[in-house]
């Protein structure tokens, strides 16, 4: 076998691959949102059961490594029986890492809407679900936003974790293409270009949208 | 007729007993200021008639409804009280305008045309027809305050709850919502305020209670009552606030 050098074929090999980080990242954000959403609504509801089982939830998410999330969708489903192709052990593992962090940051940007609306909305006879869908949540996304953008990019890095299991995201493709070259500084350093192109406006988009939120009005 | 009936009323917060037996009846029309001392329990008094606290033991009926646990039930009295708290509370992100017909159109189910027209009616009661676009924080603290009351009007209550609604505000500001409140009054509305505008409750309310340690301490109309008060607590009280 012939080594190969870093160049344009490999480097579309890195950007076809940006791809399916780039997809992971947005599965891990749907299926974390909604499955985060509901979590950050149980860890404010009135029941303390229910507020309790939305608690230990996001603890026990976000007291393991994503690590050993992705391991136990992956190898411990195998075990199960069921031979999960690595796309949906992926995109299950990030759903559920996303969704523990999600639901926490939402939490906070619900229990920011000062207490104060909520008897307002109370008083005028408003139900809990048209106080939520009226008057907190209208306010605690516009709270949420920058923390949330925030996030995403954590999200976008860490799917690089799933290389482990053999899913050809960025950094897979990084070391395979290493693997054939070795060029280790060539390689990852455009690996890295291709993380830092992705992450770096997301962050300033998040420290615009911060801005925005301090400076003037609370719209 | 009795729009309002308190009856031996306890409220306890954990080990503190902030309401001792408290009992009162307001009819149709009548205004009541409640005084008192920083702690004797008015706020609290007044956030047990609409259920925003609940009681430990007693009665409360309020509008024609008696408080209980029916959530229900509950909505239904609040739709007939309205109350005013010192913050305002207004809902930043809507207009002043969608901040009154909010609950109409939400609670009460008011076709959008007709929700607006009672906006609009309500604004003008209150002198602020022309902000009816504008979002609270481009209001003073006495506009805020008076959209606060209009939004609460716009529900068409019978009794409306007011909770040192002027405390926030400088002198001229406290004027306008004094205005505006005693134009209810004027306009046959069952009030009750908590204040520390002694002036204004002398003036507006037909009877002033005074609240010491969780109890009615002395009642009475409002004249007699600041002319001739009856215990030492409400004469050092009534001293102490000519300032
Ligand atoms: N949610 C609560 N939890 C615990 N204690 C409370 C709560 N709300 C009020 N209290 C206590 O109950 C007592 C009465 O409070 P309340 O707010 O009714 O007094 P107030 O007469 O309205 O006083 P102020 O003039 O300062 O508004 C106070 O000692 C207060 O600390
Ligand atoms: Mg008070």
């Amino acid at each position: 076998m012939t080594l190969k050098t870093f160049g344009l074929d490999q480097f579309g090999f890195l950007l076809f691959s940006l791809q399916w980080t780039l997809v992971l990242t947005v599965i891990a954000l749907i299926g974390g949102g909604l499955l985060g959403f509901a979590v950050a609504l149980a860890r404010t509801a009135q029941l303390k059961p229910v507020r309790i089982a939305a608690a230990s939830y996001i603890q026990i998410i976000q007291g393991i490594p994503v690590l050993m999330i992705l391991f136990l969708s992956y190898y411990g489903l195998s075990l199960a029986g069921f031979e999960l192709p690595p796309l949906i052990a992926a995109g299950a593992s990030m759903t559920i890492y996303a969704s523990g962090y999600l639901a926490e940051i939402w939490r906070g940007c619900i229990q920011a809407v000062p207490k104060q609306q909520w008897e307002a909305s109370e008083s005028l006879a408003m139900t809990r679900l048209q106080q939520y869908r009226y008057v907190i949540l209208p306010q605690a996304i516009r709270i949420s936003l920058p923390p949330t953008v925030g996030f995403a990019v954590q999200v976008v890095k860490n799917t690089s974790i799933t290389s482990i299991i053999g899913f050809v995201e960025l950094a897979r493709a990084g070391q395979l293409i290493n693997n054939a070259t070795f060029q280790p500084f060539r390689v990852f350093l455009a690996v890295a270009a291709l993380y830092f192109v992705v992450c770096y406006p997301l962050s300033q988009l998040s420290r615009l949208l911060e801005r925005r939120l301090h400076v003037g009005s609370s719209r | 007729m009795s729009e309002v009936v308190v009856e031996n009323v306890h409220k306890s917060f954990g080990a503190l007993e902030v309401l001792k037996g408290v009992s009162l009846t307001v009819g149709r029309g009548e205004v009541f200021a409640l005084i008192g001392r920083s702690g004797s329990g008015k706020s609290t008094l007044l956030r047990c008639m609409n259920g925003l606290e609940k009681i430990n033991s007693g009665r409360i009926e309020i509008a024609g409804h008696a408080l209980g646990e029916d959530a229900k039930a509950l909505r239904k009295l609040r739709t007939d009280v309205g109350i005013v708290f010192q913050s305002y509370n207004l809902f930043p992100h809507l207009t002043v305008g969608e901040n009154i017909m909010l609950a109409p159109r939400i609670v009460k189910d008011v076709a959008k045309t007709k929700a607006k027209e009672v906006a609009r009616e309500v604004l003008q009661l209150v002198g602020l027809s022309e902000k009816f676009d504008s979002y609270p924080d481009q209001l003073s603290g006495g506009q805020q305050q008076r959209v606060a009351i209009a939004r609460s009007l716009a529900m068409r209550p019978k009794v409306m709850l007011f909770d040192e609604v002027t405390s926030a505000l400088d002198p001229e500001l406290t004027e306008e919502v004094l205005m505006v409140m005693e134009q209810l009054a004027r306009d046959g509305m069952t009030m009750i305020l908590v204040t520390h505008e002694m002036g204004f409750a002398r003036r507006v309310a037909t009877q002033t209670i005074f609240m010491h340690k969780g109890k009615i301490w002395e009642q009475g109309s409002s004249a007699a009552l600041f002319a001739n008060p009856q215990t030492p607590e409400l004469r050092q009280f009534v001293k102490s606030d000519v300032k």
